[in-house]
């Protein structure tokens, strides 16, 4: 297929095409547009079909319907917009129903405005809607990335019967860079035994809820997704390395933000200060493997996020204290430069020269 | 090598396929590229601008506050994006539309009355490879090959036809700047 | 000996939770009677709401799913939309329909979506305790209109049938009342109607069923059948608000 130069937007809907996605209901928003526009234009190309809702709500809830039906579904939005779908969210972790739900950040609170931010991490990974409840999700840092965790998100949907949530923003959702789609087939439908298709004589009528009007049964049933959720934890945590063999000071990022941080524990490195990066690709099951890997001999953590500090708290979880965690943030769209994440990282590492304006 | 450039302009001035013809070029090359576009409210009647970013490494940031390349093709973007060049970096300007000189002394800046000498080909519209062919006279970034096989591709089937027009324009902001700087020098 | 009574195959052998004197087990019977009749209930998916009619997916002998309050229309459009040649009805109250999930219903309908929607209206949010609804006369005492609705303070009541009736995307709209047994016959004949309209894929149907809500109207099941009679048939005029014979898509 050679190189193409896409859009984040659209790298993300042609890559759930590819993934045997047939079904995508959507809302417009700003910075996600774009791919609500391609699916409606691809989807049927595909022999799939594309339906504009009325709202993030009515969309959620046809993914839901969909969803039921055993096929591959998903649909997208933007921080206001993925709000809105979260009552939704709740009702698929609760019903168990696999489908694929992308949230294109943008700086927040409120209407905030519509550059990048990551400012979202609380909202997707500690549930976001009511109930005890965890969604898988996935935070690509490049448009080549996104190709694989879609194809991964939608695997896990079917395999743990859940929501999967790919986490980007703005700027990984407006970029363009060079991509290649590889030349694997469509996912195969898998049999579901649990689908609302009408029961054609397949044995006694079904039923999706996540209805339980008895305190010990949705106790257990609870139980059950509790167990679920530790399996997840247990096989599903992903990440990536860079420099962590030797290092001793450890910058941590996620999606566009890791992709800047590279640039700038490289230059530390150069200039002599051992750091590494890690990059969390899984921000639920938040990955503790090379946390566990590096605290006893960190000297120190720096998580960087464009949020005020939420991710931080995982990485604090993880060192358990066994380690300095410090935190830089931008907020409301702007977006951290290699050079700051630099100079925090200098200041990380106990540069006694370094003053407020950096070094 | 890394090559930032910003490009800006009102919408409709093809700033943006000129920044994704330039990242097609480099990507044909062989390179990392990366386009970010302004987008929103922000591109609705004010100036519209992109970033381009070609490199032998992964790219970083695909954000880039102090480019070191700046091409301006109307006054708000020259006022905008003038201050923001990096110390030692080029700004190219569309005097047809910004007819003033540069403040700066630590950057290199070109005019060029690439609207006016757009239209004289048949084409205002076009100004922007005229511009982009100043570019890489001066600056070699990608090959005029790479350039002209890229915009085969960027064109629409039914815009096909503009692509001698197109390839006129670049030569003619090649030449034309060969021709000053060498005046100059 | 004659069989007079029968249980229909549309129902499973569960007792329902509704109080006594509720028409919900009526209309759940009727819906039930004609999916049996049609012979669809093995190509059938209904959409349970939230209200009194929560568990309808504990009673109907179908494959069932539940919905979020007031989202049955858009669950059912994405069943629907995977499965074309499934029929699909979502059954809801007037609390779910007209207040919370008005606008899921209103695009559904404008859509065109080949769904059928059962909308039970019986003027209160019956599950929650007897509270105003969308559909509470002027007049009506409920938990949150504790001095009788007032036009000027809780506006005025919304017909559902009439408002629907006005899209387009409509095909057949109705509304009927299960407070006795010449009109059970008739809403059991609109229901039917409805399902044919979506087996004829024309579009849009929606069936309004005036019912009973004895416990929260504070009146006895008989008392209660008369107040429909007496004063809900005045405010929503039964009738066909939409004709199937063309579609909804005409």
């Amino acid at each position: 297929m050679g190189k193409l130069l896409m859009k984040g937007n659209e790298v993300i809907a042609e890559a759930a095409v590819h993934a045997g996605c047939k079904y995508f209901f959507g809302y417009p928003i700003t910075p996600q547009s774009e791919l609500v526009a391609y699916m409606a234009r691809r989807l049927p190309e595909a022999g799939g079909l594309f339906l504009q809702a009325e709202s993030e709500i009515a969309a959620i809830n046809m993914v839901y319907g969909a969803a039921g039906t055993g096929v591959r579904v998903m649909t997208s939005s933007s921080s206001p917009g993925f709000s809105l779908k979260q009552e939704g969210i709740s009702y698929l972790a609760g019903a168990e129903l696999p489908a694929l739900i992308v949230n294109i950040a943008r700086g927040g609170p409120g209407l905030g405005n519509i550059q990048p931010a990551q400012s979202d991490y609380f909202q997707v990974t500690k549930g976001g809607g009511h109930g005890d409840y965890n969604i898988p999700v996935l935070a690509p840092a490049t448009l080549q990335e996104i190709i694989d965790l879609i194809r991964e998100a939608f695997e896990i949907a079917d395999r743990y019967r859940t929501p999967v949530i790919l986490l980007g923003d703005g700027m990984l959702g407006q970029m363009m860079e060079a991509v290649e789609f590889p030349e694997k087939p469509a996912v195969k439908e898998t049999h579901k035994e649990w689908t609302t298709t009408g029961t054609r004589g397949d044995g006694a009528p079904r039923v999706i809820t996540s209805l339980d009007l008895n305190a010990e049964s949705l106790e257990q049933r609870n139980e059950h997704l509790q167990r679920k959720f530790a399996s997840i934890r247990q096989n599903e945590a992903r990440f990536e390395t860079l420099y962590c063999e030797d290092a001793d000071y450890f910058v941590v990022a996620y999606g566009t933000v890791a992709r800047i941080a590279v640039n700038a524990v490289k230059k530390a490195r150069k200039d002599g200060v051992k750091a590494g990066l890690i990059r969390p690709i899984t921000l639920w099951p938040f990955p503790l493997q090379p946390f566990i890997d590096t605290r006893d001999r960190a000297k120190g953590y720096l998580a960087v996020e464009m949020s005020a500090g939420q991710m931080v708290d995982d990485v604090r979880l993880s060192v358990n204290g066994r380690a300095a965690v410090s935190f830089f943030g931008r907020t409301g769209g702007v977006v951290p430069t290699q050079e700051e994440i630099y100079e925090q990282l200098i200041i990380t590492a106990g540069g006694g020269d370094v003053n407020e304006n950096g070094i | 090598m890394m090559e930032e450039i910003i490009i800006a302009g009102f919408g409709g001035q093809g700033v943006m396929s000129m920044g994704q013809l330039l990242a097609y070029a480099g990507m044909a090359e062989g390179k990392f590229v990366s386009w970010l576009p302004s987008y929103g409210p922000e591109q609705r009647g004010g100036t519209a601008n992109c970033t381009v970013v070609l490199s032998k490494e992964p790219i970083g940031s695909p954000l880039v506050s102090n480019p070191a390349t700046a091409i301006v093709m109307n006054a708000p973007s020259f006022d905008k994006f003038e201050p923001k060049v990096k110390p030692g970096g080029l700004l190219i300007v569309n005097t047809s539309m910004a007819d003033r000189k540069s403040m700066r002394t630590d950057i290199h800046t070109i005019y060029i009355k690439a609207t006016d000498m757009a239209g004289r080909l048949g084409s205002p519209k076009s100004a922007n490879m005229v511009l982009l062919g100043a570019l890489l006279a001066y600056l070699p970034i990608v090959s005029e090959e790479a350039i002209i096989q890229s915009l085969e591709k960027v064109l629409s089937p039914g815009k096909q036809h503009l692509l001698k027009l197109n390839e006129e324009a670049l030569k003619l902001g090649k030449s034309h700047l060969i021709s000053s700087e060498t005046a100059r020098s | 000996m004659k069989t007079v009574f029968e249980k229909t195959s549309g129902l499973k052998d569960t007792p329902t939770h509704y109080c006594p004197g509720c028409t919900h087990g009526i209309i759940h019977r009727l819906v039930a009677e004609v999916l049996e009749e049609m012979d669809i209930l093995e190509d059938t998916v209904g959409v349970a709401s939230v209200g009194c009619s929560v568990l309808s997916y504990d009673y109907f002998n179908c494959d069932m799913t539940q919905a979020a309050h007031g989202r049955a229309p858009a669950v059912a459009t994405g069943i629907k939309r995977v499965l074309p040649d499934r029929f699909v009805f979502t059954y809801q109250g007037d609390g779910d329909l007209a207040s919370i999930g008005i606008g899921e219903a209103i695009h559904a309908a404008a859509r065109g979506e080949n769904i059928t929607i059962i909308f039970v209206n019986n003027a209160i949010y019956g599950m929650t305790g007897g509270q105003m609804a969308p559909t509470t006369l002027i007049g009506q005492k409920t938990a949150t209109s504790p001095d009788g609705r007032n036009a000027a303070l809780q506006g005025m009541p919304i017909k559902v049938a009439e408002l629907m009736a006005t899209l387009d995307g409509a095909a057949h709209i109705e509304r009927v009342s299960a407070h006795d047994v010449p009109n059970i016959i008739k809403a059991k004949k609109a229901i039917r109607k409805a399902f044919e309209t979506q087996k004829a894929g024309l579009g849009f149907s929606l069936i309004e069923v005036l019912s009973s809500c004895p416990t929260n109207w504070g009146l006895s099941p008989t008392e209660s059948l008369e107040w429909i009679k007496e004063n809900m048939l005045p405010i929503f005029p039964l009738g066909v608000y939409k004709n199937s014979s063309v579609g909804g898509k005409a």
